[in-house]
């Protein structure tokens, strides 16, 4: 009994702590429209998350316009032009959780604790990116355009 | 028994699932490169084959209490072991639970010979196992039809099909969706398990398949099972059914 309400409590208490860690979104029309930290983000550290192989590890499954990587993966579409295809807020919502989009998707949730098993001890309780890099990330994504831009910061 | 009584008798263990031209299931093999499987091909290249020599020198040394090696009981491995790897992971009656091969030499040492335990994915553990192993080479993958063992292997698929670690990912996802594309550098294969224990280049080092399995678990993000654990073998219950009538390679070298 006693140890039932401490098990509740921790629960609670685990929960409250997560959401403050994870800022509050709503999705609307497919699409989170406002932006996680309340600002946009830096196109160029966003360059550099999608591109780091342990941060992003985006390359892992898409490929996209950036020639001097040569080891990009093929399971999914490239990103290139993915700015024209798509607004910030969908983006957004794909890279926060993909599973809202396409239950059935490979691509990881970014910006979720919830509902995963068997996370390892040093990634539990801690979304793969956070508010700020989720925020850079879609700021670089719009840059790639269409028109062969490649969103490479000169 | 005769030719055709042997065909005959592999064909009813077997029944449409032996390898054809048209079979879509293609060893991890068929994904390496030339190097790679020459290496494989070639026993004096093949860095595995070095445990394999361990292994048959430990077949035939007498240790622990008992004063017995492998070879008092089991005599002739060429013999004896010949299809023994092509059917485990398979029931402990004594336990009326699966048990997978590295499980059944532990049991061996420690009941019948009174030996110390041997460490899973330890040096003789891997040598013996891959010794063993090698008796099926060349033989199709036959995992026992029990009916005890299904549960087990129904919850192998269960496992196979469960998203896990902080990437979200199945076995499957990987595996049977997106088998031959590219992960970063890496072609993902099919998940055959039909070559192991199996030197890998990356390792440095032999490895059990439950080694190997591990490492797809951490590139999740995902706990690991721990090594002899109930869902490993349950898993390597499911993979060996899903590998059934392809051929064992062990040892295998892969990249
Ligand atoms: C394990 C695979 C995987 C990883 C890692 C991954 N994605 Fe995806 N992503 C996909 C797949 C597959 C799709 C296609 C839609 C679907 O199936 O849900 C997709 C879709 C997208 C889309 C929508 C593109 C379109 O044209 O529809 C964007 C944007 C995106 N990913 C960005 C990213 C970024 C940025 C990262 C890294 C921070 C990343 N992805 C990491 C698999 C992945
Ligand atoms: C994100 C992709 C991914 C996931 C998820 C994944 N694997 Fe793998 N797996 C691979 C890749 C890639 C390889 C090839 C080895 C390498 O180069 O790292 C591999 C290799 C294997 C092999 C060896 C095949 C051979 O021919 O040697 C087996 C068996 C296997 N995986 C089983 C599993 C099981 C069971 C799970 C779930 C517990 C799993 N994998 C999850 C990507 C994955």
């Amino acid at each position: 009994m006693l140890r039932g309400i401490a098990l509740a409590l921790s629960l609670i208490f685990a929960d409250a702590a997560h959401a403050q860690d994870l800022r509050p979104y709503k999705i609307e029309n497919g699409a989170i429209n406002l932006s996680l930290t309340g600002k946009p983000g830096d196109p160029a550290r966003g360059r550099q998350i999608v591109l780091e192989r342990q941060k992003g590890i985006c390359l892992l499954c898409h490929s996209g316009p950036f020639p001097e990587e040569r080891f990009q993966g093929d399971l999914a579409p490239s990103l290139a032009g993915v700015g024209s295809r798509m607004n910030a807020g969908e983006i957004r919502l794909r890279m926060v959780d993909g599973t809202k989009v396409n239950p059935d998707t490979i691509m990881p949730p970014y910006y979720r604790i919830e509902g995963l098993n068997r996370v390892a001890p040093n990634f539990r309780g801690k979304p793969l990116l956070n508010a700020d890099e989720i925020e850079d990330v879609i700021a670089f994504l719009l840059t790639l355009r269409e028109d062969g831009a490649t969103g490479q910061s000169k | 028994m005769g030719w055709l009584a042997l065909a005959l008798s592999l064909l009813s263990v077997w029944p449409a699932q032996a390898q054809t031209p048209q079979d879509p299931r293609k060893s991890g093999f068929a994904y390496m490169g030339r190097d790679t499987q020459a290496m494989q091909q070639d026993d004096l290249a093949n860095p595995a084959m070095l445990t394999v020599l361990e292994g048959e020198a430990l077949w035939t040394t007498p240790t622990g209490k008992a004063g017995k090696s492998c070879a008092s009981c089991h005599g002739e491995a060429r013999e004896s072991m010949k299809g023994v790897a092509a059917r485990y992971p398979s029931l402990d009656e004594a336990s009326g639970k699966p048990i997978d091969l590295s499980g059944r030499i532990a049991q061996c040492r420690e009941t019948r010979m009174e030996a110390a335990p041997l460490v899973r994915e330890g040096r003789d553990m891997l040598a013996l196992s891959a010794f063993v192993g090698l008796q099926s080479r060349g033989m199709p993958v036959a995992p026992p039809q029990d009916e005890r063992l299904r549960p087990f292997r129904e919850e192998g698929a269960r496992l196979y099909t469960a998203r896990m670690g902080q990437l979200n990912f199945t076995c499957a996802q990987c595996h049977d969706a997106n088998a031959g594309q590219k992960l970063g550098a890496a072609p993902i294969p099919q998940a055959h398990p039909n070559a192991y224990p199996i030197y890998r280049l990356e390792w440095q080092s032999t490895g059990s398949l439950q080694r190997r399995l591990r490492n797809c678990m951490v590139g999740t993000r995902a706990e690991p099972f721990s090594y002899g654990s109930a869902e490993f073998i349950a898993l390597e219950l499911f993979l060996m059914e899903r590998a059934k009538g392809m051929t064992i390679e062990t040892p295998g070298v892969r990249p």
